[in-house]
């Protein structure tokens, strides 16, 4: 059996919310004043459930409450949970970037974390210049990343610019090479929060092969993403979190399952939103499946509000059509589907616009939503990850194959 | 029951003070040294006139002040040339001035580093305090050029052994800039508006230092203020020793030796102390 090289022990941690600054000095003397008398700590109690969608008067919540856990030596365990439910927290208090309210933490070997990419690049610096700081800041050797330039290099593919300041990069450019630092950290215990959806596809290809090699190498990662097929892929074990508390510790792919179960029943809405036109507003624009399985009708409803008069004579009178594209992405960002409607036109000041796939063909997965609205007179909305969903394979059948493409029906004759 | 394992890192709510860690430090000096050479080459790059600057600001201060002060409010420049006088006080000033200004507004200006990874949280405050040290080579050049020019003018400039109190004048100014600032940067991580009274009371300092104002010509009503600057012993000393003309008292410079030291454990263990949970309400 491998040793344990990480245990948390009853960590919890507090927020104070809203403005911090004035008033703080008032607080900090009545609790001092507290102290004094030898009174509990008042503002340790007041603390509730942290929960984003409930507004509640206390102005302090618990970002995390009472984690307990253990990793073991070469485990890679992802983390999950809506936003909000404290994950990055976890991580920060891990990689020791806050401290905890309660608890402990207590870890062997050196541990570095990645909470996003491209920490402490400085425009001004060159390409290897600025691979020196990234590197130092994530706690390598000069030496070490000396040795490593020449890779990291070549991982970024960014050869031809390595001596020229990184504001002169594209920010394509500018991610790969922070990226390929990171992923070349050799540490005991790493730290990942949402770095794997950076670069175009084929970088992300790269970047998920890497991440496959580190976990191999019999490195402890510890990763959160809202990627599930990726985290399934990498991790063997999850943990779930919610409104900072540990809900479920468990075989990644029965972890992933509860979650994406019970963010599948959430009504995916969005609601009021401007767009570039000042006269038009999108009240809300939703997603609904029937049943969360595979080939079932996804109906997406865009409720439009026209607030200018002169917007709305234009649009009755068919001189404004509006074009409507909605695309389907996958997890690494790759456009599946495109539904398009061109020139919609709109006869009242509130409307309701409903586009139905009948059948997706998609395979259970992640997917984003992205939404663009465009007219005559002018671009008016667009948004690259307007709303997410899920599909899950209900049947049972969890196939570890991966996805080549889509099944489309075919006829097979033999003569 | 538990076994007695080995644990590198223990992560609990409270850290003691007094456990400075200088073990991790050192550990990371590698980050020290680019980073330093980060705000170097940033610097640089990134005004206009590049390297000029760092002539040209202390010389349009000393101008401004040679006018102001010299000319027009005749304030005594203790026998030294005006521009001399002003120049030599502006130098080792700037220094503390950069280094206090920059160390208290280190965690809101660093936020995006100190949010995002650990490394030891006195790292940045300690290559403010190597970076501005360049910076202070670069305008002591200048002020050497300047003290040559007027010796070969005929100025009385006796260079003795003394000018070898300069490292350590500076030693002492960074360990107080470094003192305060940590004790004022912990504050800001709480109360904000502070930063505010920094940047006002830093010129407030200058004005009744030595900056403009030499010991020899002090009005008594004043004294007191004065001599309570522990900047008033730094810069007579540092005068006396490069130019050879400055009022200074072994106890005026114990009066700031001490000041600083305590500026300095007291700044140290206060910055410990709040290090660890700041980026929560920065
Ligand atoms: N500095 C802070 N001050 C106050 N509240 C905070 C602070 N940082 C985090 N929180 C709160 O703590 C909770 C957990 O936040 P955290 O960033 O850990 O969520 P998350 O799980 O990473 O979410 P996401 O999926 O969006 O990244 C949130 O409700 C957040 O508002
Ligand atoms: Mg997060």
């Amino acid at each position: 059996m491998s040793k344990t090289v990480l245990k948390v022990e009853n960590i919890s941690k507090q927020y104070r919310l809203g403005f911090v600054g004035t008033g703080t000095l008032s607080h900090d003397l009545s609790r001092w004043w507290a102290n004094i008398r030898g009174k509990e700590d008042e503002y340790l109690k007041v603390g509730e459930v942290n929960d984003r969608t409930k507004y509640s008067k206390s102005k302090y919540v618990w970002g995390l409450k009472d984690i307990n856990f253990e990793v073991k030596q070469g485990e890679v365990v992802g983390i999950i949970g809506k936003n909000g439910s404290g994950k990055s927290t976890l991580l920060k208090i891990l990689s020791r970037v806050t401290g905890p309210t309660t608890g402990s933490v207590k870890c062997k070997g050196k541990v570095s974390s990645l909470l996003e990419v491209g920490t402490g690049f400085h425009p001004e610096l060159t390409g290897k210049e600025n691979i020196f700081l990234s590197g130092a800041i994530l706690g390598m050797k000069k030496q070490e990343i000396q040795r490593k330039m020449d890779e990291i290099i070549a991982f970024a593919e960014v050869e031809r610019y390595i001596d020229t300041p990184v504001k002169r990069y594209s920010s394509g450019m500018y991610v790969r090479l922070a990226f390929a630092v990171a992923a070349h950290l050799q540490t005991d215990i790493i730290l990942i929060d949402e770095v794997l959806s950076v670069g175009d596809d084929s970088f992300r290809k790269k970047c998920l092969n890497k991440m496959q090699n580190m976990t191999k190498s019999g490195q402890t990662i510890l990763f959160v993403s809202h990627n599930m097929p990726a985290l399934q892929l990498l991790c063997r074990r999850g943990i779930l979190l919610n409104n900072g508390g540990l809900v479920m510790d468990d075989d990644m792919r029965k972890v992933a399952n509860v979650y994406l179960n019970n963010e599948g029943t959430e009504n995916k809405r969005i609601k009021n939103i401007k767009t570039k036109n000042d006269g038009l507003l999108i009240s809300y624009f939703s997603l609904e499946v029937e049943k969360p399985g595979v080939n079932q009708p996804i109906h997406f409803n865009l409720s439009l509000s026209v607030i200018n008069d002169k917007l709305l004579k234009l649009l009755k009178d068919g001189l404004a059509l509006i074009d409507l594209y909605i695309d389907i992405h996958n997890s690494i960002g790759s456009r599946l589907i495109s539904l398009r409607h061109m020139g919609v036109r709109i006869q009242q000041s509130e409307s309701l616009i409903k586009v139905t796939l009948e059948n997706s063909n998609l395979p259970k997965g992640n997917y984003s939503v992205s939404l663009n609205l465009n007219s005559v007179i002018g671009h008016l909305f667009y948004s690259s990850n307007i709303l997410n969903f899920s599909i899950l394979s209900l049947d049972g059948i969890d196939s570890e194959e991966e996805w080549l493409g889509f099944r489309l029906p075919s006829k097979l004759s033999i003569y | 029951m538990e076994k007695k394992d080995q644990w590198d890192t223990v992560i609990l709510p409270k850290i003691n003070p007094f456990d400075l860690n200088l073990r991790e430090i050192w550990e990371y000096r590698d980050l020290l040294l680019l980073l330093i050479r980060r705000d170097f080459v940033a610097m640089y790059k990134q005004t206009i006139l590049g390297p000029i600057w760092f002539f040209l600001q202390p010389l349009l201060m000393t101008l401004v002040f040679t006018f102001v002060f010299g000319n027009i409010a005749q304030i005594s420049t203790d026998g030294l040339p005006k521009v001399l006088f002003y120049l030599s006080g502006i130098t080792v000033w700037n220094y503390f001035s950069n280094c206090l200004t920059e160390i208290s507004n280190v965690f809101r200006t660093q936020v995006h580093l100190y949010s995002k990874v650990y490394f030891p949280r006195l790292i940045l405050p300690l290559s403010i305090i190597f970076s501005n040290l360049v910076k202070l080579g670069i305008q002591f050049l200048l002020l050497i050029i300047v003290t040559l020019y007027f010796y070969t003018k005929g100025i009385d400039i006796s260079l003795t052994a003394n000018i070898l109190l300069i490292p350590f004048i500076v030693l002492l100014m960074a360990i107080l800039s470094l003192g305060l600032g940590l004790i004022i940067s912990s504050m800001t991580a709480k109360y904000r508006d502070l930063v505010h009274l920094v940047a006002f009371g830093l010129r407030l300092l200058m004005y009744i230092s030595p900056v403009i104002l030499p010991l020899s010509a002090l009005p008594q009503k004043y004294a007191i203020f004065i001599m309570a600057n522990p900047m008033t012993a730094i810069i007579e000393t540092f005068r006396y020793s490069l130019l050879g003309t400055g009022t200074f008292t072994i106890e005026q410079l114990m009066y700031s030796i001490c000041f600083s030291l305590v500026a300095f454990i007291v700044g140290l263990l206060y910055f410990n102390q709040t290090q660890q949970s700041f980026v929560d309400t920065v």
